[in-house]
């Protein structure tokens, strides 16, 4: 287990090398710099503005400059925001986009796998297509649709919550059901196929035949294998629900990293760019990890490799 | 037997789980009363202002934008300011002046009770440590040029001069500062209100990393040190900024609000803001949205006239755009009415020359486009193109952004129908549109500019041949000619004289085609009080009260 922890995280590094590169190829073949506006700068305070951030140093250097700054942990200033640090602007923001995605997994898994497990019990049934049908439309939904909608009936409407903002606890309700909804929906249809997948085979028999409850043999035998493939899944979910959290920002108008990292593109901030791109990768590595961890705890089969 | 048993399983799951949710749902909307903003700001005399975006930063020497100018009018104060109400020169921190007779020297009497935030007295040398510092190349701040009015500024700026005491500003006593300026200058006055000349407070700067530090955390709350009527209390990136008021102000009786919170709330959710309470004013209107507001809540909705023009550049050096004629031939065609009425919407007036009405308080444009399709007809045919026969297509390039377009397609269609010639429209995202208009690799583009003072001069130097901003590759020595004699001008009547024959000779070559003059248009609760109508969006926050 340790061995393969330490492989995966030698792995790590070419790849995230191999991110930072060519992200920095890219930033800097796209046309237009940090410091393009309407007004167009003198050539004299562009020429000290590059000279004050090292953007006069030719190209190598400068990619050299900027790897040797990420080893050490520095991100950069941020060219945007005046007096912001990359580093900063990510420890003040990622927790807001993190409570927001981890509110978002619970809401997905505790509405998702139930609703598969019921749905797969009734295999053939109404309820089956009923809770399928329900789920199709959760995952048609976007959520540039789902949360004006939420709004609508329990901001606008019921006056329940705060139309925006991310200051009481109740704020956080409709973002984390608009962004974990979706997740749901999709976990749903794979804890049902799991689950009908896993009832098939022989163990389980195997168990109804021991005469154990049909409760335990479900959530005991059944469950654990059903989820692998949910499990599975959660790697890539978890990235995109705390990285792909960009549009529920800014329609609640939450303080998160997803507003830095669309907006740094567009404002060809180079260091803030290269600064959420890494740090995402990095959370994507990890998460990765992590869902291989559970995936090989789960099966014992691999438990004991 | 076993089906039957089990179901009743995961149906109580199902049911407990929804019943929780919902009870915690309860508990966490039902647990408070809830005020809105906009009460508790009324009774606790705190303005919530939406300003649309997160401000660049607060030092008011490396900012340039209208957002973060309209943050820091609140935190800091130059020598002189402007009455909201009228736009004339008030007191600052200097409480008096005198300017020499041949316009070139000002000498600032300092208001004694002026003091920082943290108590010092705010003193001459403070501003010559603010002004060598953003003129030092190594800041590299982006609008040093505001100071180049200023006696070798320029050359200290550029690097060719070293020695900061040959620039024009010096300190005769504690109390008193002394501008020299290289040429009489009619609207030096309204200069000093903008953020390139306000103080810093040298001992927070030189603690924070010293003069010409651009990464430096003086901005943040518990460094910030200024001058204004309200301090820098906190500041949560994306989230929100809170001015408290500043104790220390030199004049704090005048400022009836205790704090004002600015909220960088995306202008597609700030409407939402507005109607649920959350904010006193909005930082624009989206134009979908105006026709709504003007049949249900019109009087929450405001337009003022902005400084500043919406325009077309055209690349001379293209033909057949290289033809005055043909260039005339399409400024002439457009209807600018049909577009500020059935495009636009929101109050804006049709631009008949580059600048705006009323600049510099009584300027006029006496030159005018005409509207006028025949005549546009007539010039096409001059030129060779009868009826746009033969008329080679070209493109018009914007930014990429739904009003952009619809004004691009409404010009489109008037020139198919009035000169029969097919232009295409391109755009490009903002940086690679900014690049290519950089370049000058375009034939028509689209283009914008807001005034930096209040003076004609922001606006007609841009044509000059040799400004940074002028993208037309246009050219005309007589035109420079007359920028340069409208600076040196002090008789104020002469001067503007001297703009009219500046204008109408832009008007005459048509290097640009002015299209409209901007509005500025946002929300505002009717408890706002004080928030008056200003060509330069300058809104002293001291004016404001909350009358609920």
């Amino acid at each position: 287990m340790l061995s393969h922890i330490a492989r995966r995280l030698l792995q790590a590094i070419p790849t995230l090398w191999l991110i930072a590169t060519l992200t920095f190829v890219l930033l800097h073949l796209a046309p237009g710099g940090p410091f393009d506006s309407e007004k167009s700068l003198s050539p004299e305070a562009r020429a000290n503005l590059e000279a004050h951030y090292g953007l006069d140093l030719p190209l190598h250097q400068q990619y050299f400059v900027y790897l040797k700054n990420i080893i050490r942990g520095d991100l950069g200033p941020c060219y945007t925001f005046t007096g912001w640090s990359v580093d900063e602007i990510i420890a003040q923001s990622f927790p807001v986009s993190l409570e927001l995605g981890a509110l978002s997994l619970l809401i997905a898994l505790g509405f998702g796998i139930p609703l598969g497990i019921t749905a797969a019990l009734r295999h053939g049934k109404p309820t089956e297509t009923a809770l399928m049908g329900v789920a199709m439309v959760g995952i048609c939904l976007p959520t540039f649709v789902l949360g004006p909608i939420l709004l609508l009936v329990f901001s606008s409407g019921l006056g329940w919550f705060n139309p925006l903002g991310w200051s009481v606890p109740g704020d956080r309700v409709l973002p984390s059901l608009t962004l974990g909804l979706f997740y749901g929906a999709y976990i749903a249809r794979l804890t049902r196929s799991g689950m009908l997948d896993t009832l098939q085979n022989d163990y389980i028999r195997t168990a109804r035949a021991k005469g154990l409850r049909e409760g335990l043999v479900v959530l005991r035998h059944g469950l654990r294998n059903a989820l692998y493939p949910v499990v599975a899944y959660l790697g890539p979910a978890v990235a995109g629900l705390i990285s792909g959290s960009f549009i529920v920002e800014t329609i609640f108008f939450i303080p998160g990293l997803g507003m830095f990292f669309v907006n740094s593109a567009f404002n060809r901030d180079y260091t803030l760019v290269m600064g959420t791109v890494l740090f995402y990768a990095v959370l994507i590595i990890f998460f990765n990890l992590l869902v291989d961890l559970v995936q090989m705890w789960m099966n014992p089969r691999t438990r004991h490799d | 037997m076993y089906r039957k048993k089990f179901l009743k399983y995961p149906r109580s799951w199902v049911h407990t789980f929804a019943g929780l949710l919902c009870g915690v749902a309860l508990l966490l909307c039902g647990c408070e009363p809830r005020l809105t903003n906009v009460e508790r700001g009324n009774a606790s005399r705190e303005l919530y202002y939406g300003i649309g975006t997160e401000p660049a930063g607060l030092d008011p020497h490396l900012i340039t934008g209208l957002v973060e100018m309209s943050v820091t009018t609140a935190l800091f104060e130059g020598l002189v300011t402007l009455d909201g109400e009228t736009s004339m020169i008030e007191p600052g921190v200097a409480q008096s002046w005198k300017v020499s007779d041949d316009g070139t020297t000002y000498t600032f009497s300092f208001d004694p009770e002026a003091r920082w935030s943290s108590g010092d007295p705010v003193t001459p040398d403070d501003f010559l440590y603010a002004f060598e510092r953003i003129l030092s190349p190594r800041l590299g701040a982006p609008y040093s040029k505001m100071l180049y009015v200023m006696k070798n500024a320029e050359a200290f700026n550029k690097g060719e001069l070293g020695d900061f005491s040959q620039v024009g500003a010096h300190a005769p006593d504690a109390s008193t500062l002394v501008i020299e300026l290289e040429q009489p200058t009619a609207y030096f006055l309204e200069l000093l209100t903008h953020c390139t000349w306000w103080p810093v407070h040298p001992p927070t700067i030189e603690k924070h990393g010293g003069m010409t530090a651009r990464i430096s955390d003086w901005t943040k709350p518990g460094n910030f040190i200024g001058n204004g009527p309200f301090t820098l209390e906190r500041w949560r990136i994306n989230s929100a900024i809170f001015a408290k008021k500043n104790p220390q102000y030199r004049d704090p009786d005048s400022v009836w609000l205790n704090g004002v919170h600015f909220l960088p709330i995306q202008v597609d959710a700030e409407e939402r803001a507005f109607r649920a309470g959350h904010l006193h004013l909005t930082s624009t209107v989206l134009p979908h949205r105006i026709e709504w507001f003007r049949q249900n809540m019109p009087e929450r909705m405001r337009f003022d006239p902005a400084l500043g023009v919406y325009f077309y550049v055209i690349n001379t050096k293209r033909k057949p755009l290289d033809d005055p004629r043909v260039r005339k031939a399409l400024a002439y065609s457009i209807n600018r009415e049909a577009i500020t009425d059935h495009v636009l919407k929101a109050g804006q007036e049709p631009a008949y020359n580059l600048t705006p009405p009323g600049t510099g308080g009584s300027y006029h444009a006496r030159a005018r486009i005409p509207y006028d399709p025949e005549l546009a007809r007539q010039l096409l045919a001059e030129a060779g193109y009868p009826n746009g026969e033969g008329f080679p297509s070209f493109d018009i390039l914007y930014n990429t952004s739904e009003a952009h377009r619809s004004i691009a397609v409404t010009i489109q269609q008037m020139w198919r129908k009035e000169l029969g010639i097919d232009v295409r429209l391109f755009n490009q995202e903002w940086k690679v549109y900014l690049t290519t208009r950089q370049a000058r690799d375009f034939d028509i583009a689209r283009a914008g500019w807001f005034g930096d003072y209040n003076d004609p001069n922001t606006f007609l130097d841009l044509n000059k041949s040799d400004n940074g901003n002028n993208h037309s590759n246009w050219n005309n020595p007589k035109y420079d000619a007359l920028i340069e004699q409208a600076a040196r001008e002090r008789d104020p009547e002469q001067r503007f004289e001297i703009f009219q024959k500046a204008e109408a000779l832009l008007l005459e070559d048509m290097p640009v085609i002015p299209i409209y003059f901007y509005v500025t248009s946002r929300l505002i609760h009717p408890s706002v009080q004080g928030w008056y109508r200003n060509i330069l969006e300058y809104h002293p926050y001291q004016d404001i009260r909350l009358v609920p």
